[in-house]
This record gives structure tokens, C-alpha cells and sequence, in this order.
């Protein structure tokens, strides 16, 4: 991983499709004081509650918050896959009331179609598009190639690492050519150095295709890392408690993490975020849980305190 | 919706020069796009350009052995049980010479030898062949139509609760009748015997096909139909492209069980109801007092049955290669 710790890129990685980069007019997701509420009457759970959130075109937007408090389920209104109870979610002005290949997901679990080969997973939403079968296989090897997948295209999902099947479920989300890429926690089942690799295949990505991410993630440096804003969110039900600019210069490398500003932010950060995760645990920490720690162990261990 | 980016398409792309070796230039070439798609080595070329993960294939699949080390690793397996059958052919045959008779009687058993003369003479009998051949089409429609009912009923009861509302409450019903139970209403039911026998080789495959189908669909990983759902697959493709496809080994269970049980029930309507068919050629040679052929009417239905599970099995792995590597990265 030598290739991690050399500085800053000098020219842009893909310069033609940087050249044309004028600011897209597509992608731009509002989602307006949304509230979902799960079940009804006494098992009525209240997951997400006035919560307003927006991704201009082609931002890195990242949610952050405790465990429960709702990031999933406001991810999923996005989607498509549920109805907001009240509040609205729109991607272009349009509801997002199915989902669609207009907007693109990966998922924390491996989600690729065991049966299919690396390239007919990325092939599928071409496919359901109605594109030839030449063209599809053109489509999906040129984006495999992107990824630096390609000498895998016939292989099956279960015969690669897990690094690479989430960067296939990256290249198959984006094969459609989503505006939008709705990304739940993708990276939390990796290893830290896989982590940090796919994290700037994600950046490149970003920037070759020009698209608004919605990303979701428990990981504060992940979060400065990868985006232009970052929202905080309350433990549950949902609200948004702050939102946080992240006015790093790009393209980052990863020694960012160790530069003062970076370094603030995630201050700041974990300050809003410890007391909404102690919250989220609940009553037991709060009553005496955390003071359980203290206790200095002797030499046997627990067996000391029994 | 044939939204493509342009860009991503350009002529300068790397990859668009099309490699002419597959295997070699692939990896190569995927390589150094994997290097290049880090910052800092895209133009330093001097960096030692790695690649950003480690390229591992978690499973490779298993190296074809030689005929010969795979014949000599299976060889152990084979004596053992030559040695099996041949103890077993043993006792029959001390057991007939001997007519040995405690509880069980061996005074009227054929003998092996017996067994075998009539099996050579069976061998040039054109009716015998057709008694197999009727039974084997037997097999061929009653299966078949279970196949193709089963897998298609159950995709519907599985994905689609109105259909399982409005037809599962009768499957469950009539689906402890064992189908030899149908054997007389079978006959009032359908015109002519072929087809209350087909009718009950039908039944007995049926359920076990349905059943396991319907338990493929309900334990689809629900991420995957998400997944097709974001890339915009229909409904009838989500039933097409994920559901079935991922209910496959399921589906096969089922067909390996319905697949017995056809047997079992063509061999019991057969000897009921029959005219023609293994089955019936077994239970005459009885009533004939052709002892011999009984053991033969039952060595062939055996060795049928096994066909039959055989090709299913070999079915199923045509059609389900992905389990192979599956299977290799469990080891
Ligand atoms: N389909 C559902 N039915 C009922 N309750 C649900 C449903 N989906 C989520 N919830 C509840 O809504 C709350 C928020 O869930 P959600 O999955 O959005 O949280 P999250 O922030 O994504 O959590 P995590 O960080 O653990 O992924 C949880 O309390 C969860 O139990
Ligand atoms: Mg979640």
C-alpha cells in the first residue's frame, strides 16, 4: 500500500472527463421535513422526524449519527422503498415514491446476484434498459476496466474479496447512469486499509461521473473524508441536529487526516455525535454503566470482583 | 431510459483498446487501471505501481486433475464397495442354494444365476424394452408437468400473496393424500388408464416441487430484490431474473425428492392399475409365477430411479455453475 502515503495528485485522473465538467443540472435531492413512522398504535416507531436534508448536483453529501437513529430509513425514502409519513423526498422535483434506476444504491451487505458473473451483475440495469447484448457487454467492460476489475469479469461474486465485490456493487449501481448514487453504509464490513482504498475509487469515481452522493456512515474520518457537507442526526427518532461544511481542498489524500483543519472538524464532530450515541444506548449506560469501566481490576482479573 | 453517459465511452478511455489475448493482457491491463485509479500514481510512474488491493481470488476454481490420479484417488472407494456387493450377492446366493428359511423363507428367492439366464433371455425381448420405454414416458410426462407446474405455481404462491391466499388452503389440503390414495378416483377421473397413471406420477412429484420452490422464493435474500428493484428491473423480470435464479438450488431439491417420489408412485399405480410399464411387468411376473423377473422388474426400476436422479443432478449443475465456486470457497 506504499502507493497511499505518496502526496497529492498533479493532474486530474481522467482529464477529458474533467474538461467538460460544467456544473450538472441534475441530481439535486430534497428531502423536506420528513417524519416515518413504523407500525401503528402501541408498536409505533417514530424513526425519522422533521428531517430536512439537500444534495445539491453533484455534492458528496454524508449522514453521520449513532446506531438506530433512523440513517437507514431516511436513505430509503430516497430510494424509494418507503413512504414518508409525512414531509416530502424529491429528486429533480420528482417524488420518489418507486424505486428507479434514475437513482443508484449500494448496500452494506454484498448484494450482488450470486448466480450472475461479475460483468452480467454490472450488465443487469443495462439490461432491464432494453440495451443490446453487444453493447451491454461493450458498457459494462469499459466500466469494470474503470474500477480495475476487469480481469475478473467472468468470475463469480463468491470468488472475490470483499473489497471487490463491494467496488463491483459500485460499478453496477453505476452502470445505469444514476444522477444520484444512494450509498448505506458500503465500506462497514471492510477492513481499514481495504477501506481506505475503496474510499478513493469512490472520490474518482465521483468526480469522472459528476453525481450527487447521498452517503451514509458511522465513521466520522470517512465522513470528512469523502464529502462536501455532513450531516448530524439525533438519536432516535431522527432529527438533523447539525450540519457540518467540509471546506477541504480536493483532491484529498489520505495524510489529510492529519492536517489541523481536518483534524477540527473531526473534533466537532465527535463532540455532536458521543452525546447523541449515549442516548441511543439508552438507560443502561446512563445509570451507572459507563462508571462500571473505572473499576481497576487486580491481577486475577474479574475473578477479583467475584 | 437509454441514458448513457457519454463519457463513459471516449475513445481515450484505456480500456477501449480491446485486448486481443484474453487471460494475460485482461490482467495486465486491469492492473495498471487498477494503479492508475489511485492518486499520486496516475502520473508518477516511477512509483512502484501496485495494485490498490490485493488482488486475490478468494477461490479459485479446483485444477483439473489427470484421468489417471483422479482414477487411482477413486480406487480405494471402488474396492470397498466391489467388496460391498459381492458379500451381497454372496449371501443371496448361499441363501438360495441353501434354501435357507428362518422367518424369512428363501424356498421360493431365484437364485443369482437363475436371475441372471433370465435376464439373457429377457435381453433379446422386444415387449420388455417397451415396458420400460412406457415407463420411463410415463416418468417423462408426469414429471414434466410437475416440473413445470410446480416451479411456475410456486413462484407465484411465493411472490404473491393474493395467489398464495387463494391457492395454497387447497395444496394443503390435498397434499397428505399420498398419491397412490388417488389410485381409484384417478381412474373415474380421467378417460383412459395411461392417463390416470401419468395423472398419479404427476401427484406424487408435484408437491415436494411446489413446496420446495415456494420455500426457495420466501428465503430470497430480500437485499437482492432491493438491488434489481434500484436497476430497474419489472416485475416480471424480478420474478425472471432474481426469484427464479436465486431459488434454483431449492427448486432442485425439490425436483431431486419429486423425482422418488414419481417412482414410487408410477411402480405402486402401475401394479394397481396398470397394463404395461416396469411396474406392472414386475407384479405379472409374480402372478406368472416367473420368480426370476420379479428380481429383474426390481433391478431395473432401481437402476432407472438412479438414472433419473443422475440426470437431474447433472441438470442442476449445468445450470447452477455458481455453486461450484461456492462450494470451492467453503474448503
Ligand atoms: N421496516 C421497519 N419496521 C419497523 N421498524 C423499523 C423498520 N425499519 C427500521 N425500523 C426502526 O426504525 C429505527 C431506525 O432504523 P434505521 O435502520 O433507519 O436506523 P440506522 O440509523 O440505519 O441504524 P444503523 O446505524 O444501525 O444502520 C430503528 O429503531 C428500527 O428498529
Ligand atoms: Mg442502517
Amino acid at each position: 500500500m506504499t502507493d497511499l502515503s505518496t502526496p497529492t495528485l498533479a493532474t486530474p485522473l481522467f482529464p477529458a472527463a474533467n474538461a467538460d465538467r460544467a456544473a450538472p443540472a441534475t441530481g439535486h435531492i430534497r428531502v423536506e421535513q420528513l417524519r416515518v413512522v413504523f407500525g401503528r398504535g402501541a408498536n409505533a416507531t417514530l424513526a425519522v422526524d422533521d428531517a430536512s436534508i439537500e444534495v445539491k448536483p453533484g455534492e458528496f453529501v454524508s449522514i453521520i449519527g449513532p446506531s438506530g437513529c433512523g440513517k437507514s430509513t431516511l436513505l430509503n425514502v430516497v430510494a424509494g422503498f418507503v413512504a414518508p409519513t409525512a414531509g416530502s423526498s424529491t429528486v429533480d422535483g420528482k417524488p420518489t415514491d418507486k424505486p428507479g434506476a434514475d437513482r443508484g444504491m449500494v448496500f452494506q451487505q454484498y448484494s450482488l446476484f450470486p448466480w450472475l458473473t461479475v460483468r452480467k451483475n454490472v450488465e443487469f440495469g443495462l439490461r432491464q434498459q432494453g440495451l443490446p447484448l453487444s453493447r451491454r457487454e461493450q458498457m459494462a467492460r469499459t466500466l469494470l476496466g474503470l474500477a480495475g476489475l476487469l480481469a475478473f469479469e467472468n468470475h463469480y461474486p463468491d470468488q472475490l474479496s470483499g473489497g471487490m465485490r463491494q467496488r463491483v456493487g459500485i460499478v453496477r449501481a453505476l452502470a445505469t447512469s444514476p444522477q444520484v448514487l444512494l450509498m448505506d453504509e458500503p465500506f462497514g464490513a471492510l477492513d481499514a486499509q481495504t477501506r481506505q482504498v475503496m474510499q478513493q475509487i469512490l472520490t474518482n469515481m465521483w468526480q469522472r461521473f459528476k453525481l450527487s452522493v447521498l452517503f451514509i456512515t458511522h465513521d466520522i474520518d470517512e465522513s470528512i473524508y469523502l464529502s462536501d457537507r455532513v450531516y448530524v442526526m439525533t438519536a432516535r427518532p431522527g432529527r438533523i441536529k447539525a450540519e457540518i461544511p467540509i471546506d477541504l481542498p480536493r483532491p484529498r489524500t489520505p495524510e489529510i487526516a492529519f492536517t489541523p483543519e481536518f483534524l477540527a472538524l473531526k473534533q466537532q464532530l465527535r463532540a455532536l455525535i458521543s452525546a447523541e450515541s449515549l442516548l441511543a444506548m439508552g438507560g443502561e449506560l446512563k445509570d451507572g454503566g459507563l462508571e462500571g469501566f473505572e473499576l481497576s481490576v487486580g491481577e486475577k482479573g474479574v475473578g477479583d470482583l467475584l | 431510459m437509454l441514458t448513457v453517459h457519454p463519457r463513459l465511452l471516449e475513445p481515450d478511455d484505456p480500456v477501449e483498446r480491446t485486448p486481443v489475448d484474453r487471460t494475460q493482457a485482461d490482467r495486465t491491463q486491469a492492473e495498471r487501471i487498477a494503479a492508475a485509479a489511485l492518486p499520486g500514481t496516475a502520473t508518477d510512474t516511477t512509483a512502484p505501481a501496485s495494485p490498490p488491493e490485493p488482488v486475490v481470488v478468494a477461490a479459485p476454481l479446483p485444477a483439473r486433475q489427470g484421468l489417471g490420479a483422479r482414477l487411482l484417488a477413486a480406487l480405494p472407494g471402488m474396492l470397498s464397495a466391489a467388496l460391498s456387493l459381492g458379500l451381497f450377492v454372496a449371501f443371496w446366493y448361499f441363501a438360495t442354494k441353501y434354501k435357507l428359511d428362518f422367518y424369512i423363507r428363501f424356498n421360493n428367492i431365484p437364485s443369482p444365476g437363475e436371475v441372471w439366464q433370465n435376464a439373457v433371455i429377457l435381453s433379446d425381448s422386444v415387449r420388455f424394452y417397451e415396458n420400460m420405454a412406457i415407463s420411463m414416458r410415463r416418468i417423462l410426462f408426469g414429471f414434466g408437468i410437475a416440473t413445470v407446474l410446480g416451479i411456475a405455481l410456486g413462484l407465484l404462491i411465493g411472490q404473491y400473496r393474493p395467489v398464495r391466499a387463494l391457492l395454497f388452503p387447497v395444496f394443503e389440503v390435498l397434499r397428505p393424500i399420498p398419491a397412490i390414495a388417488w389410485v381409484p378416483m384417478a381412474i373415474m377421473l380421467w378417460p383412459s388408464n395411461e392417463t390416470s397413471i401419468v395423472f398419479i406420477t404427476f401427484l406424487g412429484s408435484f408437491f415436494p416441487i411446489l413446496l420446495n420452490t415456494i420455500h426457495g422464493v420466501n428465503s430470497v435474500d430480500p437485499v437482492l430484490v432491493r438491488a434489481a428493484r434500484c436497476l430497474g428491473a419489472s416485475e416480471s423480470a424480478l420474478l425472471r431474473q432474481v426469484i427464479l435464479p436465486a431459488s434454483l438450488p431449492h427448486i432442485f431439491t425439490g425436483l431431486a425428492i419429486g423425482m422418488g417420489v414419481a417412482w414410487v408412485s408410477l411402480i405402486a399405480a402401475e401394479m394397481i392399475s396398470g397394463q404395461y410399464g416396469i411396474g406392472y411387468f414386475t407384479w405379472e411376473a409374480y402372478s406368472l409365477i416367473e420368480y426370476a423377473d420379479i428380481a429383474i422388474g426390481m433391478i431395473v426400476i432401481g437402476v432407472l430411479g438412479l438414472a433419473c436422479s443422475g440426470a437431474i443432478r447433472l441438470v442442476g449443475n449445468a445450470l447452477m455453475p455458481w455453486l461450484a465456486s461456492q462450494r470451492g470457497a467453503e474448503k
